[in-house]
């Protein structure tokens, strides 16, 4: 389980989060949705421990993440993130891309390693792209290459940041195809997306987010039919 | 036949002589290279990770051996050892400097390429909970100093150039051999050329196989 407790962040002088708390439990799908600048991704970040905090608590399976003397390193192996661009690395073939990892901090022998990365890329269909570098690949192929990266770790949570926002219309739906089969399989996740459709349909609770803060959340019919707050019907409304 | 001239003309042994200036050329380019670019990789990688004490000493470093022109910096470095007793022979020195001076150089392409390493693609590392050590070894060094091969080369060009400098301290590499010749000959168009010519047939093949190299990365 992830416990988001008041958090705040800020850039400098620009607040980013202002006092966010949530929590998702084990194999919910948590989507969040809200304007440009309203702190979504900066939120995922801060739950793996990529950014620090300035007041508040994350907590995940009861392991306080911006406690001292939390081994990030390994918290992080519970928790895949994918985000929206430049994610790949661009000097590894597709298989190292996924292999690296299991093999350097997991300790996994070579041949394991890649017994495994290709058992993932097979799962995000890409059994036919082992040797390619990621130049090679469509903006969809990598971001499917970005997700069996992390999966190779066997994260029991993953957090999605704007995963096609980056991508051409056409590729859309490949990606969020393998968001669908991890819902499938039981996976916890927290996507922050654009695409209403998926949220719909894919969500257990939806999060909408506004100015660093969690302006309102429930279940995803209830969300899109009868939105509580002025501010969240106002969203709606302009990207429907 | 004219035993008491001063002046001889070139000889086979000449030639000879500037093949044994050519090889401590290469000798002393292998080991300054060698030396300066693993000193220069640690120096690159401190400035662009480490906290700002650190980062401002180093660049002091850097700034002063890329200022003070080399023919001091021998001069200087082989006085400084003699005066505080360990002297050492002028190829120790040569070496010595060189790996300094190279290092300053070598550090400033490195940490160019550190830092043209997209943030998301360190996070994305660090998120796979690689440490930082692993994220520099795996991720940002492959992919940083690939990207600045073709400027470390021109360095190692540089340098190849530069050894004729040491000169000044006493020591008979290429450049050094062809004067000696010159002295004794009078026919220094003709030995600078040999020279230049021995200095290409160094240079040049480095400049081929890095360009076999860089291809080899881009496919």
């Amino acid at each position: 389980m992830i416990e988001i407790h008041e958090i705040h962040k800020s850039f400098g002088t620009t607040q980013v989060l202002r006092g966010v708390s949530l929590n998702v439990e084990k194999s919910k799908v948590v989507v969040v949705i809200g304007p440009s600048g309203s702190g979504k991704s900066t939120l995922l970040q801060c739950i793996n421990g990529l950014e620090p905090i300035d007041e508040g608590w994350i907590k995940v399976d009861g392991v306080e993440v911006h406690a001292r003397g939390t081994d990030l390193n390994e918290l992080r192996l519970r928790i895949g993130i994918v985000f929206q661009q430049f994610n790949v690395f661009p000097h590894l073939t597709a298989l190292d891309n996924v292999a690296l990892a299991p093999r350097v901090v997991l300790k996994l022998p070579k041949k394991d390693a890649l017994i495994q990365a290709e058992a993932q890329l097979d799962r995000v269909g890409l059994a036919d792209k082992l040797d390619m570098p990621p130049a090679k690949l469509s903006g969809g192929q990598q971001q499917r290459l970005a997700i069996a990266r992390a999966l190779a770790m066997e994260p029991e949570y993953m957090l999605f940041d704007e995963i096609t926002s980056a991508l051409d219309p056409e590729l859309v739906g490949e990606v969020l195809d393998t968001l669908r089969m991890l819902r499938r399989d039981g996976m916890t996740m927290i996507c922050v997306t654009h695409e209403m459709r998926f949220a719909r349909e894919a969500a257990d609770r939806i999060v909408f987010m506004d100015e660093g803060r969690v302006c309102e959340e429930g279940p995803p019919e209830q969300m899109f039919s009868t939105p509580k707050q002025a501010r969240t019907r106002q969203f709606l409304k302009q990207v429907a | 036949m004219e035993g008491s001239s001063v002046f001889t003309s070139l000889s086979v042994q000449d030639f000879w002589f500037m093949v044994e200036g050519a090889a401590r050329t290469i000798e002393l380019t292998l080991w300054s290279s060698v030396i300066g670019t693993m000193l220069g990789i640690v120096i690159g990688v401190a400035r662009a990770s480490m906290p700002w004490p650190v980062v401002l000493t180093l660049a002091g470093y850097v700034d002063v051996l890329r200022s003070v022109p080399l023919l001091i910096q021998f001069i200087l470095f082989n006085a400084g050892l003699a005066v505080m007793g360990h002297q050492q022979t002028p190829f120790v020195v040569g070496v010595l400097v060189l790996s300094l001076y190279m290092s300053a150089y070598v550090s400033e392409v490195v940490r160019g390429g550190v830092m043209a390493v997209p943030v998301l693609t360190r996070r994305a590392a660090r998120s796979l909970g690689m440490s930082w050590l692993q994220d520099m070894r795996y991720i940002v060094l492959p992919i940083g100093l690939r990207a600045v091969f073709p400027a470390w080369i021109g360095l190692v060009i540089g340098l190849v150039k530069d050894t004729s400098l040491i000169a000044v301290i006493g020591y008979i590499e290429l450049l050094r051999a062809g004067q000696i010749i010159i002295t004794r000959t009078q026919e220094p168009m003709l030995v600078l050329c040999g020279a230049g010519v021995f200095y290409f047939a160094i240079c040049y093949p480095v400049s081929r196989v890095a360009a076999r190299i860089e291809k080899g990365m881009a496919a």
